[in-house]
């Protein structure tokens, strides 16, 4: 068949471009069309982002909020691997547990933020620990797959050729849970950063969840498209750039 | 010297009753000796090697090495079991001891068994044939005094199964180190060993114990081979009536 190459330059690429400028170039013309306060145009909402950045009041926001994101996120890696592994290992500890994580998969988000809140009062680790409770039950779950999933004759290797444990863990064992690890990392990361925002709101006087409720109450719809465009381009930048490629690095050799 | 002596080893079957797999086995093997052990399928050979390398620790008797439990081992398992992950140098050096010249070491090895060009590769872009000469390297890496071999060429090609024997006795000739052979090839055993033991069908002990003096360097194929697998068929019939016959049993030539 005969390429046409004016509908095949780069490829998939430049498809995505084209459907982001679609997007940009509706919503511009809905914003004209509906021409209210309540629905701005991408240009005023970016003229709001250069003046927020350049204030440098977005950029502290913004630091903050990630700040939580990245200690509720590595917080519930490490302790959902680490209790994922066990209950994979062994199996009386998986069914003592299992009633638990039911719950834990099932209680909703805003009840574990009010409760910690109540519990541990207003402040940042109460936040943290809210977040990390939301997300460590699902880490749990899929690093409990990947421990079952382990292969028991390369530990065999291991075993017969006297390997410290410590070389067994990093060398022989981790490496077979990677891509549950990264699945539930990538998961992870675009669950925490949501319900980051939602703690941020009830209980926080800082970060982009409370600028968002500022603008709320002010009506202010330009200041929330604004902050929620920087912080969902920020994370998935981190997506991209970070977990991505880490993940094709770890899983090359599948290839 | 290593001394096997097994009272009893079962497992649960099935059923959840107690299956005993070896009973009242005994054997000590010479030093630098190369022990074939031979036996029908399901009598307990490798468990017997999985006892022997520590890997079961779940028995009744004793195994010592020198008098102490066996610590310096390489292991050759039936499927090659190396690590997809890493690559051919990185699975040989995983396993060897820290030392200055570690590195040294297994790419020599490598590289005496044409595997110098694949380095760097991961096992899953080799052939089956290359990835048990990894393994194989993977056992000699660290010169053990002790070498557990459990039917390591099955499921090979003839001519790549060949190759891969000869690679072995010759590291194992330099290296000096007692080996344990399992195979259910009978001629296989007779091409390789200084020692054959027959294992009873389960619960599995040695009924037979036969030095193979034949020179080397044999092959399976060789006629003397031949000859001495048709006079023990002829002796033994009943004892070797449970292993798998090879392709090349039909021996007429006595």
């Amino acid at each position: 068949m005969r390429r046409r190459p004016g509908f095949d330059l780069g490829g998939d690429a430049g498809l995505r471009a084209a459907s982001l400028l679609a997007f940009v170039v509706l919503w511009h013309a809905a914003a004209l069309w509906a021409h209210s306060p309540t629905l701005p145009t991408p240009l005023s909402v970016l003229a709001r982002v250069w003046d927020e950045t350049a204030s440098l009041v977005l950029p502290a926001h913004l630091a903050i909020t990630l700040w939580r994101v990245a200690v509720a996120f590595l917080a519930a890696m490490l302790i959902g691997t680490v209790v994922g592994i066990a209950m994979g290992r062994w199996r009386r500890l998986d069914v003592f547990l299992d009633a638990w994580l039911v719950l834990g998969l099932n209680i909703p988000a805003l009840v574990t933020i009010i409760l910690c809140y109540v519990w541990f009062g207003l402040n940042d680790w109460a936040a943290i620990t809210a977040v990390a409770i939301n997300k460590i039950p699902t880490v749990i779950v899929t690093v409990r797959e990947g421990a079952r999933a382990v292969d028991p004759r390369l530990m065999q290797v291991a075993r017969a050729y006297r390997l410290s444990r410590w070389t067994t863990l990093t060398r022989v064992y981790l490496p077979q849970l990677v891509p549950y690890l990264m699945a539930a990392a990538r998961s992870g990361l675009s669950l925490i950063w949501k319900i980051v925002l939602v703690v941020e709101l009830l209980g926080r006087s800082n970060g982009i969840g409370f600028q968002l409720n500022v603008f709320f109450q002010f009506f202010d719809i330009t200041g929330i498209l604004a902050y929620t465009l920087v912080f969902a381009a920020i994370v998935l930048t981190i997506e991209a750039c970070g977990l991505r490629p880490l993940e094709r690095r770890l899983s090359g050799w599948r290839g | 010297m290593l001394e096997i002596d097994i009272v009893r080893k079962s497992y649960p079957d099935r059923g959840g009753r107690a299956h005993v797999a070896l009973a009242g086995l005994a054997l000590k093997p010479g030093v630098g000796e190369l022990v074939c052990v031979v036996g029908p399928s399901g009598c307990g050979k490798s468990t017997l090697l999985n006892i022997v390398g520590g890997l079961d620790g779940d028995f009744e008797g004793r195994i010592t090495h020198g008098g102490v439990p066996p610590d310096d081992i390489g292991f050759m398992f039936q499927e090659p079991r190396l690590m997809p992950w890493l690559s051919v140098l990185d699975n040989v050096l995983l396993v060897a001891r820290a030392s200055h010249d570690a590195r040294a070491r297994a790419v020599a090895l490598l590289e005496a068994m044409e595997l110098g060009d694949v380095l760097d590769a991961v096992p899953g872009r080799l052939s089956g044939g290359m990835q048990r000469r990894v393994a194989l390297a993977r056992a000699f890496v660290n010169e053990p005094s002790l070498l557990l071999m459990d039917e390591p060429f099955v499921s090979l090609d003839e001519p790549t199964a060949e190759r891969l024997r000869e690679m072995f006795v010759g590291l194992w000739r330099r290296s000096g180190a007692t080996a344990l052979f399992v195979t259910h090839d009978l001629r296989e055993a007779l091409s390789l060993a200084d020692r054959v033991c027959f294992l009873s069908a389960s619960p599995g002990r040695v009924v037979l114990d036969l030095p193979v003096a034949l020179e080397r360097p044999r092959k399976p194929g060789d006629e003397a081979v031949g000859a001495l697998q048709a006079r023990l068929l002829e002796r033994f019939p009943a004892l070797l009536a449970g292993l798998a016959p090879t392709p090349r049993t039909e021996v007429t030539d006595v």
